[in-house]
């Protein structure tokens, strides 16, 4: 190897020590094998029409669509809550950080009911949608509250980070320059932050994708209207695994596909 | 007067009273520390003081009695705009969306901004960079375009924060030159370190040290003849302060240094005798003859200063050629002698 | 240890598995003799209550065992026996469910059944809805809950609904029986159909309605000694408690109707 290749070699890997491919490939392998044991458990010749039975479809069409609604709602509720968290000072701002977490630490059967305690007909808001005319119960709309309650904390804490290494420089060069608050967060900050409340989107999707417990336990499950392809799944492993782990590799392809083309196109400068 | 400034910002120990007027420019010059960028910060609306009034072209930006502010104009409605040591230019715009920022956040149509945006490009002699990305141009090309798009705001007041410090030294004459040419008949403030700044750009100067303004006045008066050690430092003079005894300063530790003074002064009161330190002759030994002033010392540092060597003691400095360097066979731990001519020193009252 | 042992009943009953009706052969003791170590029993999640008082009366008849529990969705219980988890007895929630067992042959012996149960009609305390009857679950308006058709509550579902002559359109096909109670109890549901049991174990929590048609839907539970016991006396000796006259008087109590 020539001086001049070793030396482009070496600064590429520049703070990266020989030993760490080690348990970097562990932690891989341990990702990737579970997906492959499942890939071998597939009779190929029937993967076809399990993932496009009438059940697989609606499943996958509600778990599309639930969770885009799912991450539209996280931006829309989580920029602000980032915003305030991280560039403005409160008493018990501390407090409000870790409560932000709340739905990461419980367990997602546990926010169901916790859901179900706050907006079911008994629940603490209870009267107030009756009187309303709102009901959640048993409706799509339940499904999207709940992915949007486990995944909000995702986006909240990667832009939070994200603004709280930024800094407010920029912003403050906007102030002088005549911009109004409103035009400072839309057109200095946002734009400024933009990759790190692109990736935390991606993982609010990907974990209402995979939302279960929340959604079985407030939304209820019947097909088309709140079984989700999760709850399919889990439905299917009752009287036919081959199906569960057929519509388990749908899931994951579907994801990667979403994600990539959300990935794909952040990687502008 | 355009700016009337009051500020008292108590974290920071800084209490500073500042005026400039229309069309004006003024230096504000300090060591590190001493309170500058505090005073800018307030000043643009980034910094509440604790108590304070700030008046520009007769709109009250801020008052402040003590507990909270009654009046507080937020930055985006002052008509104060600063230009940094950083040109922070918005990475993710082009250089003239840049410029036209200021113009579209006061309402102007695109179109009409980037007109405006091109005019003052061509302005600062940046247009030819119009459509590149702040992350394609150098420093000195970034800061220019920077300075286009503070001014394409049309402020009431420019602050410049150490505009200069973190431009190439060759580059900067060119820079300095335009800022002269740009600050002419603008209320603006200068924040530097830089004597040329001073010299080239102000008007005015108030000299800050540890928050409190120390000195002020014309620039040349206040460059040739300092009252604060910071201006004396910058200015490239020594200073001695002290008590004044005829044409006679006597510092309180004992220095005395004779020389001539334009007007009478009354011993007893405060006085300052500066001499230039090409005017200092170093010997081992009090010399004889006509230099009347004599200071011992102890050589602290020797450092090059243009062709000549500058040799410091604690309190002074000392230009001499290299071959005299040699001569004398001068380190630092030296004594010396510091000789100079009462006729190269100028007292005045302080 | 040897004092013990001699103030036992020596009469052995129950150290064999396998071909006893559920009557229970054995006098009411549940087994005697020097059994020890422990047991872990895999039971579907409705026979929560009844198989751990019965687990007790087990280490109680026998000083020094242990019997631990798994209660779960049997068909959860029977996919980690097939891939080897380590279990002394199963019990599951139908036959079924029982048959992914036996048929690749984890069984030490042919299952026995032990107990059946049959569906009813649960409504929140003061029945908002108004239901009486079966048929009222189809009233449009009526918010009713059902087990999805996959799991063994759910097939029994359909089976009384085809009984009735009715279709039903739930508002929601459940996991297991736990998440139509839960609905229920929780006020979302007007109605659910679970079992009998269900109903009892809940209390006062839910009012239970009884429908005519749940006869055409009774579901039996068998329970049988698996072949990868490390136990296999003290795993006998809890299958004979289960079907012995003190096991089926606990059964009997928690609603289970006799086995066929």
């Amino acid at each position: 190897m020539t001086a001049a290749a070793t030396t482009q070699r070496s600064a590429r890997r520049l703070g990266v020590p020989a030993w760490v491919f080690l348990p970097a490939s562990v932690g891989a392998l341990f990702v990737a094998l579970p997906l492959v044991a499942m890939l071998t458990r597939i009779e190929w010749r029937h993967f076809g029409t399990l993932i496009t039975s009438d059940s697989s479809l609606a499943a996958l069409e509600l778990s599309l669509r639930t969770a885009a609604a799912s991450t539209v709602l996280c931006v829309l509720f989580g920029v602000p809550m980032a915003l305030v968290l991280a560039r403005t000072s409160f008493w018990g701002q501390g407090v409000a950080r870790a409560l932000v977490l709340l739905p990461l630490v419980l367990p997602p059967v546990v926010c169901g009911i916790a859901l179900l305690y706050t907006f079911g007909r008994k629940g603490l808001l209870g009267n107030t949608m009756e009187v309303l005319g709102l009901q959640v119960a048993f409706s799509t709309a339940a499904v999207v509250m709940a992915q949007t309650f486990v995944a909000l904390p995702f986006l909240v804490v990667s832009l939070d980070g994200a603004l709280r290494t930024a800094g407010t420089r920029y912003e403050a060069v906007a102030a002088t320059l005549g911009a109004r608050p409103t035009r400072v967060f839309l057109r200095v900050t946002l734009p400024l932050v933009l990759p790190g409340l692109a990736s935390g989107a991606v993982l609010s999707f990907a974990r209402a994708l995979g939302e279960f417990g929340a959604t079985i336990t407030f939304a209820g499950s019947l097909q088309g209207v709140t079984r989700t392809l999760p709850l399919e799944i889990y439905l299917q492993r009752e009287t036919d695994p081959q199906a569960a782990v057929a519509l388990s590799l749908l899931l994951v392809f579907v994801a990667t596909l979403v994600i990539g083309l959300i990935t794909r196109s952040r990687v502008a400068p | 007067m355009s700016l009337r400034a009051e500020l008292v910002v108590r974290d920071r120990d800084v209490e500073v009273t500042l005026t400039v007027g229309h069309g004006e420019t003024v230096a504000l010059l300090g060591p590190n520390g001493s309170g500058k960028s505090t005073t800018v910060s307030a000043l643009a609306g980034l910094l509440c003081p604790d108590t304070g009034e700030v008046e520009l072209d007769d709109r009250t930006l801020v008052r402040a009695t003590g507990r909270a502010a009654d009046v507080w104009v937020p930055p985006h409605d002052r008509g104060v705009a600063v230009l940094a040591q950083e040109p922070l230019l918005f990475p993710h715009l082009n250089v003239l969306d840049n410029v036209a920022f200021g113009p579209r956040s006061a309402g102007m149509p695109r179109g009409r901004a980037r007109e405006r945006a091109r005019h003052w490009l061509d302005e600062v002699g940046a247009v030819e960079l119009a459509a590149r990305r702040p992350g394609e141009l150098s420093g000195g090309q970034a800061q220019r375009v920077a300075l286009a798009r503070a001014l394409a705001t049309e402020p009431r007041l420019l602050l410049l924060d150490e505009p200069l410090s973190a431009i190439d030294v060759a580059l900067a004459p060119a820079l300095r030159q335009l800022l002269r040419r740009v600050l002419r008949g603008r209320a603006a403030i200068v924040v530097t370190h830089d004597v040329l700044d001073a010299a080239l750009l102000a008007d005015r100067v108030v000299v800050l040290e540890q928050g409190r303004v120390v000195e002020q006045g014309p620039t040349n008066q206040v460059l040739a003849r300092p009252t604060s050690d910071f201006a004396a430092r910058i200015a490239g003079l020594n200073l001695v302060r002290g008590r004044a005894e005829g044409e006679t300063v006597v510092s309180d530790t004992g220095l005395v240094v004779a020389g001539l003074s334009d007007e009478p002064l009354s011993d007893g009161l405060g006085a300052i005798a500066v001499f230039s330190p090409s005017a200092v002759g170093i010997y081992r030994e009090a010399p004889q003859g006509s230099p009347r002033n004599a200071i011992r010392g102890v050589v602290t540092e020797i450092e090059p200063h243009g062709h000549q060597v500058r040799v410091r003691t604690e309190h002074l400095a000392a230009d001499i050629t290299p071959a005299a360097l040699a001569e004398l066979d001068l380190v630092p731990g030296s004594p010396v002698v510091f000789s100079v001519k009462a006729s190269e020193v100028a007292v005045y009252a302080a | 240890m040897a004092l013990a042992a001699l103030a036992l009943p020596t009469a052995s009953c129950g150290s064999e598995a396998g071909s006893r009706q559920g009557g229970g052969a054995s006098s009411g003791s549940p087994g005697s003799g020097a059994l020890t170590g422990e047991i872990t029993v895999y039971a579907a999640a409705s026979l929560k209550q009844t198989f751990t008082q019965i687990g007790a009366q087990v280490e109680a008849a026998h000083p020094g065992t242990k019997v631990r529990f798994s209660f779960a969705g049997s068909s959860d219980l029977a996919a980690q026996i097939q891939q080897g988890a380590p279990a002394d007895v199963f019990a599951s929630a139908d036959p079924a469910t029982m048959a992914k067992v036996t048929k690749p042959g984890l069984t030490a012996a042919p299952p026995v059944d032990f107990a059946s149960n049959t569906l009813e009609i649960a409504v929140p305390p003061g029945n908002p809805a108004q239901v009486t009857s079966l048929a009222d679950l189809a009233k449009p308006g009526v918010k009713a809950v059902v087990c999805a058709p996959q799991v063994p509550c759910g097939n029994a579902s359909v089976k009384v609904e085809e009984a009735a002559g009715l279709t039903l359109k739930p508002v929601s096909e459940e996991q297991s029986v736990t998440d139509v109670l839960g609905k229920v109890i929780a006020g979302e549901a007007d109605a659910g159909l679970v079992y009998l049991t269900d109903v009892k174990a809940v209390g006062d929590k839910v009012e239970g309605i009884e429908f005519p048609e749940s006869s055409a839907a009774v579901n039996v539970y068998p329970v049988a000694v698996l072949r990868s016991s490390r136990n296999p006396a003290l795993a006998s000796a809890f299958l004979d408690a289960v079907t012995g006259a003190q096991g089926q008087a606990v059964l009997a109590a928690a609603g289970f109707g006799k086995a066929p």
